[in-house]
């Protein structure tokens, strides 16, 4: 039986332990804002916190997230006003929406570690993160935008 | 006539709205073509109500959204439109998503229409329902009706200081009659109130906290996972299949096969072994345990290497002449200076983020399915085909597409899903992997291009001849189509240049994967060999880009392309004339934006131009690149300026064309579809990369032309023009001409 914390919630998993993080969100608590896009950590699409940093959940198994504390686009922040989905919402990011909820959970990670991210930081650290509709000059905005209301 | 029909309270819209709520149906004239077929057939059925409002008696306005939402903003713009012109307090609708049903019109949300086809027909709905509220005040109060006016929610009665809300009047319209439509009052685009305005998507809240719905997201009780095993070359048939280690994995509870599709492949269920299981994962483990033999069958020659060669080849010789004026070859014959250069884009995926998803149930003969889908009808027609059931008993729930680019409308994946569901008794998830997406996409198609032109001595073409060769979308209803029928005229027979010699020709290809429309269609691929072989003459005339461009389409008029040889044009839409005035003022209007007159080009760095009109709307862009002595190619800029009419959310739009210039971006620089063996050599984004933040444009800036012109395309005009945008940059920056797509390494 694997014991993890998934935004705040103790949750117990006893199936296959090299079941992705990804589909124990999905399928068994219904967190379906993280997303899957590649299985393969090739976009960011599934980006949950493991242990407050940025983590593929495609490429998590179950049996590395015992014992770990979640936390997914859900429990980011508890009306869903961090700072960054503010800023998301100024800059009218989304446009699907689809992968947003990873990018914002990489953003999110990296401004713990760096509260104000220079350009070269935030392509660097969110080139993982891909958005097919194309929102990336929108994205980098909140992020400043979000950065600086920190401030 | 009646121009609207008010519906039954208690009608099929009862589950939508209570049974006290006025409901407003409004007629869907909006397509040109319609309504002259309806204005000489006296066809009553074009008046069906098939766009729907209802106001709640407490005030509450229902704004049913019939079109999907895959990022354009359909959901809130259309929307936006009826708000409108009803006069309502935007924070006080809701939107309702439409199931798939024919009394809608079209929902098939492609080829940038939404906004296009419905404005009218959205404001007809909104203007209607303000006026049986307007004329039930008048009644109440005794009061002439002209006197009466909608305004943000309430009726005003200016001279005697009355108003009401909309929520008191509702039970007062149930004795109202439907306004005949001369008796609709319209407001003037001054008086607008929401029409040329920001509002934000009506999803954007969800879509930051992780709440919105995709087909991915959806769910049923009891339902079951499955992930297929389909012929990995079109039209490969199986000989064994051997399931015993798939049963075993943990989680799997059954392997079932389902037909094979026969062609013609249209959106049929392509078949296989699907592997059930009780959770998504263990259906994607079970399924690569799968050992499946196949016959390939006669595709399996198919190798796009080699195909690519064939194409050219073809693109080299005579092929069917779809426009003509004067004589191309005589001017050949003279002698000049002539000029020729062959074209190729290879075939892409469109690789949405969500891969295709959905859920469906079979049950007592009917199928309920939620779906990520662009088009819920045609889920209707191809389930029912595929189940032998009636179109009516397939529900289509609607859910927030995880992008659509085009792959969406063709719903191969839901009849999966359904055709699944009736074999185990359950409701079922079908799972595409992105391995599945880009192995099994309808994609968009290869094309090769050969143009000469026969030059003059001040470097203007006096003969131009083009040939473009692609396997046709066509194909899906007939395998053995090899011409391009309609496509041609997405920036091939369109081509605005008044050329005294013009030959515009297709030649032939045999699809061996099943093809379809990528965002823009085959406008990717014309405007780069259009617009790439303009810059050439220019460049060999020694000319400003932008000058020479002006000078190709020549004075302003508007294009009678009967007159100026097209073969075979379908009716015209009057709203929509083709005026070059509107081309060259979007050249104008980017080359001033962009620094145009002073650009510096040097050190690898410098400045390209593509114009390219499509989906009735005018683009013109201006791509800053900057070649790094590697070869590495970045893009700190990029400049759009459009015209598309009349705008209802600029900011939507802009996204729209800011999303365009990433896209067009993968398509100049990486993406790439490969085959060998008749099979797709790509599988997922690292052999398929499309742009990441590192690698997109820096910035885009989009500049609105202002119009009243009728409303005009957005979703997808904007791609075509950038790829030969950048690489014409590439070449004022490097001297390396770019014919063939993607860039990729070709400057290392």
């Amino acid at each position: 039986m694997i014991q993890l914390t998934v935004n705040g919630k103790s949750r117990q998993f006893d199936g296959d332990p090299d079941m992705p993080l990804l589909w124990f969100l999905r399928d068994e608590l219904q967190l379906t804002g993280t997303k899957f896009g590649c299985g393969m950590g090739l976009c960011g699409a599934c980006t949950v916190h493991v242990n407050g940093a940025a983590a593929r959940s495609c490429l998590t198994p179950m049996s590395a997230a015992a014992g770990t504390k979640i936390t997914t686009i859900e429990g980011l922040a508890p009306k869903g006003e961090h700072p960054l989905q503010k800023a998301w919402k100024a800059c009218n990011v989304p446009q699907c929406g689809y992968c947003q909820s990873g990018q914002i959970m990489q953003a999110a990670a990296m401004l713990k570690r760096k509260p104000k991210p220079s350009d070269h930081d935030i392509d660097s650290e969110m080139q993982g993160n891909i958005c097919r509709c194309g929102t990336y000059q929108r994205i980098r905005e909140a992020i400043k935008q979000a950065a600086g209301a920190k401030a | 006539m009646s121009a609207v029909i008010q519906s039954s309270r208690r009608g099929f819209l009862g589950q939508m709205f209570s049974a006290g709520a006025l409901v407003i149906g409004a007629p869907l004239i909006s397509n040109i073509a319609q309504a002259q077929q309806a204005a000489t057939s006296g066809d009553a059925k074009i008046w069906q109500p098939s766009v729907y409002l209802g106001i709640e008696p407490d005030g509450t306005v229902k704004i049913v959204a019939h079109r999907s939402e895959m990022g354009t903003g359909a959901r809130t713009c259309l929307p936006m439109i009826v708000a409108d012109e009803l006069e309502a307090d935007w924070s006080r609708v809701q939107i309702v998503q439409a199931l798939g049903d024919v009394k809608y019109g079209s929902q098939n949300t492609d080829g940038s229409c939404s906004v296009r086809d419905f404005y009218d027909a959205m404001r007809g709905a909104g203007a209607a329902a303000r006026t049986m509220l307007e004329h039930a005040a008048a009644g109440k109060w005794g009061v002439a009706e002209e006197e009466c006016q909608g305004r943000n929610h309430f009726v005003v009665h200016a001279k005697s200081g009355r108003k009401m809300s909309y929520g008191e009047l509702v039970p007062l319209t149930s004795a109202a009659t439907a306004p005949d439509q001369n008796a609709v009052r319209f407001k003037t685009p001054k008086e607008f109130r929401y029409i040329g305005t920001d509002i934000p998507s009506v999803d954007l809240n969800d879509l930051v906290t992780g709440k919105g719905i995709f087909g991915i997201d959806a769910t049923m009780p009891g339902m079951v996972y499955a992930s297929i095993e389909r012929p990995p070359v079109m039209g490969a048939t199986l000989k064994s299949l051997d399931d015993s280690d798939a049963k075993l994995v943990k989680g799997v509870t059954q392997v079932v096969s389902l037909d094979l599709a026969k062609p013609p492949y249209e959106f049929k269920a392509l078949g296989g072994a699907a592997v059930i299981a009780d959770n998504s994962w263990a259906a994607l483990q079970g399924r690569k345990k799968l050992k499946a033999d196949w016959d390939l069958g006669a595709n399996a020659a198919y190798d796009s290497a080699a195909y690519r060669m064939q194409m050219l080849d073809t693109a080299k010789k005579p092929g069917r002449v779809a426009r003509e004026t004067g004589n191309v070859d005589a001017e050949f014959a003279k002698g000049g200076k002539i000029l020729e250069a062959s074209y190729y884009t290879p075939m892409l995926a469109h690789a949405p983020m969500e891969p295709p998803a959905a859920v469906a149930e079979f049950k007592n003969g009917k199928v309920v399915t939620w779906a990520a889908t662009q088009n819920p009808q045609a889920v209707q027609d191809t389930v029912a085909k595929a189940l032998g059931i009636a179109g009516t008993d397939v529900t289509c729930h609607v859910t927030l597409l995880g992008g659509g680019f085009g792959r969406k409308s063709k719903p191969d994946y839901i009849a999966e899903a359904a055709l699944l569901s009736r074999q185990v008794g359950k409701p079922v998830k079908i799972v595409w992997s992105r391995e599945d997406d880009v192995h099994f996409d309808y994609f968009h198609s290869p094309a090769g291009m050969y143009i000469k032109a026969a030059v003059d001595d001040k470097g203007h073409p006096s003969a131009w001849l083009q040939r473009s060769v692609f396997p046709p979308i066509a194909m899906q209803n007939n395998p053995d189509e090899q011409y391009g029928g309609f496509q041609l005229g997405m920036g091939w027979t369109d081509i605005p240049y008044p050329l005294a010699n013009l030959r515009v020709e297709n030649g032939p290809a045999k699809a061996h994967v099943r093809i379809g429309w990528l965002r823009s269609v085959s406008n990717v691929y014309h405007a780069f060999g259009v617009q790439s072989f303009t810059d050439e003459l220019a460049a060999s005339a020694g000319r400003d880009r932008v000058e020479y461009l002006l000078e190709l389409i020549g004075p302003a008029r508007v294009i009678d392309f009967a007159k100026e040889g097209l073969k075979q044009s379908g009716p015209a839409d009057p709203r929509f004339p083709f005026d070059t005035a509107r081309l060259r003022n979007v050249i104008d209007l980017v080359a001033q934006k962009s620094g145009w007159a002073n650009k510096k080009p040097g050190g690898g760095r410098a400045l390209g131009i593509a114009a390219h009109r499509s989906f009735l709307t005018y683009v013109a862009a201006v791509a800053e690149v900057v070649v790094k002595p590697g070869g590495e190619v970045t893009i700190p800029r990029v400049d759009i300026a459009i015209d598309a009419g009349r705008i209802i959310n600029p900011d939507r739009v802009k996204a729209q064309f800011e999303g365009a210039s990433v896209f067009g971006t993968s398509i100049a620089l990486m993406g790439e579809i490969t085959a060998a063996g008749g099979r797709i050599q790509q599988s997922n984004f690292n052999g398929y990369p499309v742009a990441r933040m590192n690698q997109a444009p820096l910035m885009t800036n989009v500049y609105i032309v202002n119009s009243d012109a009728a409303p005009a395309g957005v979703g997808e005009p904007g791609v075509p023009p950038i790829a030969p945008a950048i690489c014409n940059a590439i070449f004022a920056a490097t001297g390396k001409r770019i014919r063939d797509l993607p860039v990729k390494k070709q400057l290392s």
